[in-house]
């Protein structure tokens, strides 16, 4: 019989057992009174022969070897039993465990999903991304197509491949649709190592200047435009009204910065950046050749850096290489934001824990003299301890499974509501990893918690924990109640002041003049039919022609183009000097440059400091001019007088350019990062002076904003109408309000603090309730001292305080601890969130009094109850 | 019951109770019963230890048990032999009969000693 069937037939191997023994017992008198004796004294005898019935049967259980489990079963029923008795505090420690073990859980499987668990290629750990390095820029992600080539000539340790953004409209099949696209080099798919669904990937004669265009499709676009037949390979497909042959589909997922729609050669591209060797804009990632390592390949990319440099001074002095893990690249900095919040979770399932272990350590006292009593009668500590255990463990496996459903159920909201995109997002699930976590989390929590019990069994001096009653407390367990509330203080200092912190930081920020009137401004990408583009004054006569159309919109104001929108994603650094010979190679400075309308200033109410801004007389032909901000102003020419100064900017042109205005500056890299970003200067230059040759390119960068005297989401849709153009394949795309941009830029902020609010505010609802707990059991214990106080004369009053006095105490020092390790916490949320104020006087003075409040509050109640003692009742229980 | 258990060598019950049951399917008592007549009454078997230790044996699958009815008509568990258990029998026979050997030769020696 195999020992769980023993153990599932246990009722009926206990009836045989006693029937095996009664046969034995019968069989012996049946004997001896057939020798004679009486049956009374034969039955006596044959009894005393086989001993104690109940020990016999205890040993022959002990024999079925499933001894451990039953006893196990029987710890769980005798829990079960005491929950059931106090059904209040099995559910609260039920959910309270539940709450703090599901966010746990939660952060964890964002964690495995994200940072841990390996991206999904062949060998993932042996692809790398590359990236820039020079003393002036510090690190940056783009390299030039030119040093890319010839990066991916010379490597012997690193396959190189590389990617830029693109996209554009599709005219053909289906409705005119803007499409987001990557620009890949030949290599791309092999490199990460993926084949196509359908078709073939691209042939390195592919990518090139001038070949025969072709195009890969999403998986998602062959579904919706192709319906998923194989029969699209071969196809046309009309792209920026140009055709190209369809000859593969990606398969689905495939990401590279977001999930495409349309890849296509990279050498194709009509990017104007692509023979520049100081444009770094293309995206390389590489995978490690057999038998390479990282290190190797580094020390390659270092040397070829080096040669670079010296064949290329103008361009490459002082650019290093370097690589990196891709799976640390794609990630970014949200490791820091998933840690920090796991440690937050942390804290409360701690806090959680603590007050389970204080609740059950309450009632593990007041039943000393039970277990004394246990030991007395020859219970083994063991299976004393064992009994504490089963129960606590008990609590938090149940607890860790309601974590679980909880985990699940709050998963997916919490990776939609996560501020912009989590990387990997659509990888997040639960997976046995995360299993392991949440039960390894949920035992040791139990065992945590059980344990305070577990050391009130009596060890030595039984007699005394008997003779002594429950009435006595002891010390010890008044310390280790003190030790319990003071941390559970602790623990939620840290969260109250860290929530505290970003609360004030947020507020800081928020206040902050971003530079321009955010209010009533909608700015989205615009793509020009592809008919438009077909030569420079076409495309001009067009852009022009958009700009009317929408200021004829009702509730539209002003209306201007640009390049790139404050705190949206994009930026353009351009190299500028202020003196006919430019400087040293490394020491070029270099401001943001955008490329705008006239009415720009209007539609952003950015403040004009001197001279003017542009007019409808800027344009291709007259003189150059461009417009700085104060910052800019400030650094380069140090004065307030700028405007007439000439400026030389190598991106567009040689010759100099006129200053005719300064502007305020623009937090352009949102309200919390602005202050620290590399690039704070910033200029402007007319859109109408871009020359012919690089307008098709500006075109596929530019943005439409509107300034509106109603809500601007309101004008979105007459919009989309009066600009979809006369084929109608004309498509406003990623509209954003200012508004909502601003927001956006503080997103991140605004999330932890949210978190971290929700968890500061659990954990003071913890302590609260701890602290109430540990009094009134406290004071529980006390009734006959208190008794004999106010027989001597004490008042109510004088209980009151002496109560509180004792919970002031433990406040006291625990809100001293919590404090030192707030401040560390402080330091920790400095390093890791932008904008960080740091732990100052103000959040302490907001965030301690609740805290010690909401505590005095909580001891209020048992000290009133003591308070209202009837000394004589009191004096009768001793 | 404690001075009876130190007579029998620790172990020897089980190889006892084994051979006992070899000899044919047979109830707790009866093994009681034969251990005492076999050994003219030189071999009390502590009855509070036989349960356990037949219901140990069974669980490690050296004996069997079905419920049969005596010959006064009632039921009864009679334990019998399995193939591992003839085997562990075999085995600690063996061992025992080496251990009697090696006893004896031993307490033999001090006859012969000056030779």
């Amino acid at each position: 019989m195999s020992w769980w069937k023993r153990l599932w037939r246990r009722r009926q191997m206990e009836a045989q057992l006693e029937k095996e023994l009664s046969f034995h017992l019968d069989q012996h008198t049946a004997q001896l009174v057939a020798q004679g004796q009486a049956p009374e004294e034969a039955r006596r005898q044959a009894r005393l022969a086989l001993g104690g019935p109940e020990q016999v049967k205890e040993k022959c259980r002990d024999a079925r070897g499933t001894r451990w489990l039953e006893d196990l079963l029987q710890d769980g029923r005798y829990a079960l039993r005491t929950f059931r008795q106090r059904p209040g505090f099995a559910i609260v420690a039920l959910l309270v465990l539940a709450l703090g073990i599901g966010a746990t859980t939660v952060m964890f499987t964002v964690i495995n999903s994200v940072l841990l668990r390996p991206l999904a290629y062949p060998e993932p750990e042996r692809l790398v991304t590359l990236r820039g390095h020079t003393q002036q820029f510090g690190e940056f992600w783009g390299f030039s197509n030119p040093d890319f080539g010839d990066a991916k000539r010379e490597s012997r340790t690193l396959a190189l491949a590389a990617w830029s953004y693109g996209g554009g409209t599709i005219s053909e099949p289906g409705e005119p649709e803007y499409v987001f696209g990557r620009a890949v080099s030949a290599e791309l798919f092999s490199t990460l190592g993926v084949s196509p669904v359908q078709g073939r990937t691209f042939r390195p004669d592919e990518d090139r200047p001038g070949a025969a265009p072709v195009v890969i499709i999403s998986y998602g676009l062959w579904q919706r435009d192709f319906g998923g037949e194989p029969s699209a390979i071969g196809k046309s497909l009309v792209l920026e009204g140009k055709s190209h042959t369809v000859i593969g589909v990606a398969p689905a997922g495939l990401q590279l910065d977001g999930v495409p729609d349309i890849f296509t050669p990279l050498e194709q591209t009509t990017d104007p950046r692509m023979q520049n060797r100081r444009a770094h804009f293309l995206h390389v990632i590489a995978r490690l050749q057999p038998g390479a390592t990282l290190a190797e390949g580094q020390a390659e990319l270092a040397l070829m850096a080096r040669h670079f440099a010296e064949e290329y001074p103008t361009s490459n002095a002082g650019l290093s290489m370097l690589a990196y893990p891709l799976q640390k690249e794609l990630v970014g900095d949200v490791g820091s934001t998933l840690w920090l919040l796991l440690c937050a979770v942390g804290l409360v399932l701690l806090i959680a824990c603590v007050n389970i272990a204080s609740l059950l350590l309450a009632r593990a006292v007041s039943r000393e003299r039970e277990m004394a009593m246990r030991v007395a009668l020859g219970a083994k500590r063991g299976r004393l301890a064992r009994q504490c255990l089963t129960e606590s463990a008990m609590l938090g496996i149940g607890g860790g499974a309601l974590g679980i459903v909880l985990a699940g159920l709050t998963l997916h909201p919490f990776v939609a509501f996560w501020p912009g995109s989590l990387p990997r997002a659509e990888e997040v699930h639960l997976d046995w990893r995360v299993l392991v976590f949440t039960i390894g989390a949920s035992v040791l929590s139990g065992l945590l918690f059980g344990l305070a019990p577990m050391l009130r069994i009596p060890v030595r001096s039984v007699e005394q924990a008997l003779r002594a009653g429950a009435r006595t407390i002891a010390g010890s367990s008044r310390r280790l109640h003190s030790g319990f509330v003071i941390s559970e203080i602790a623990l939620a200092v840290v969260l109250l002041v860290s929530a505290g912190m970003l609360g004030h930081t947020l507020m800081t920020l928020s206040s902050l003049d971003p530079g321009l009137n955010v209010h009533n401004v909608m700015a989205a990408h615009f793509a020009l039919s592809p008919s438009s583009l077909e030569s420079p004054e076409h495309i001009r006569a067009a852009w022009k022609d958009v700009v009317d159309r929408a200021r004829r919109v009702p509730g539209v104001e002003s209306v201007a183009l640009a390049d790139i929108i404050p705190m949206r994603e994009g930026e353009n650094s351009l190299d500028y000097w202020t003196a006919a010979t430019p400087p040293p190679p490394n020491q070029v400075p270099f401001a943001l440059a955008s490329c705008v309308t006239p009415d720009y200033l209007q539609v952003m109410e950015i403040s004009l400091r001197e001279g003017r801004f542009f007019n409808e007389d800027d344009r291709i032909g007259s003189q150059p001019v461009v417009v700085i901000d104060e910052n800019l102003a400030q650094h380069a020419f140090g004065s307030k007088r700028v405007v007439g100064k000439q400026i030389w900017i190598p991106a567009m042109g040689t010759g100099p350019i006129q200053i005719v205005g300064v502007v305020g500056h623009v937090r352009h890299w949102g309200l919390a990062s602005d202050d620290q970003s590399r690039v704070r200067d910033q200029m402007y230059y007319p859109f109408a002076q871009v020359p012919d040759h690089l307008l098709h390119f500006f075109s596929s960068l530019m943005s439409v904003a509107v300034r509106t005297n109603i809500s601007p989401l309101d004008v979105v849709q007459p919009l989309r109408q009066e600009l979809r153009g006369a084929a109608g394949d004309q498509a406003l795309y990623e509209v954003r309000t200012l508004e909502q941009l601003v927001s956006a830029s503080l997103a991140r902020q605004r999330f932890l603090l949210l978190l971290f609010g929700i968890f500061a505010g659990l954990a003071l609802l913890l302590a609260c309730i701890g602290i109430y707990g540990v009094l009134a059991y406290l004071t529980s214990q006390r009734v006959p001292e208190i008794g004999v106080r106010m027989t001597l004369g004490a008042t109510a009053q004088d209980v009151v305080r002496l109560i509180l006095g004792q919970s002031l105490v433990m406040i006291f020092v625990g809100v001293g601890v919590g404090i030192v390790a707030a401040l560390a916490a402080g330091r920790i949320l400095n390093r890791l969130v932008e904008g960080m104020r740091p732990a100052d006087g103000s959040t302490f003075a907001i965030t301690i009094p609740v805290l010690v409040i909401a505590a005095l509050f909580a001891s209020f109640v048992p000290a009133r109850r003591a308070s209202r003692i009837d000394p004589v009742t009191a004096l009768r229980q001793q | 019951m404690d001075h009876v258990k130190s007579d029998l060598p620790q172990g020897t019950l089980d190889l006892l109770m084994l051979k006992v049951i070899a000899l044919g399917p047979v109830h707790g008592y009866a093994i009681a019963q034969r251990l005492v007549q076999v050994s003219r009454g030189v071999v009390q078997v502590p009855e509070g230890s036989l349960y356990p230790a037949l219901h140990r044996l069974e669980n490690r699958g050296l004996l069997a048990a079905d419920w049969k009815e005596t010959e006064t008509g009632r039921e009864a568990k009679f334990y019998r032999l399995t193939r591992k258990g003839l085997k562990q029998l075999e085995t600690e026979t063996a061992d025992w009969q080496r251990l009697i050997d090696a006893v004896g030769l031993i307490l033999g020696m001090a006859d012969g000693g000056a030779q």
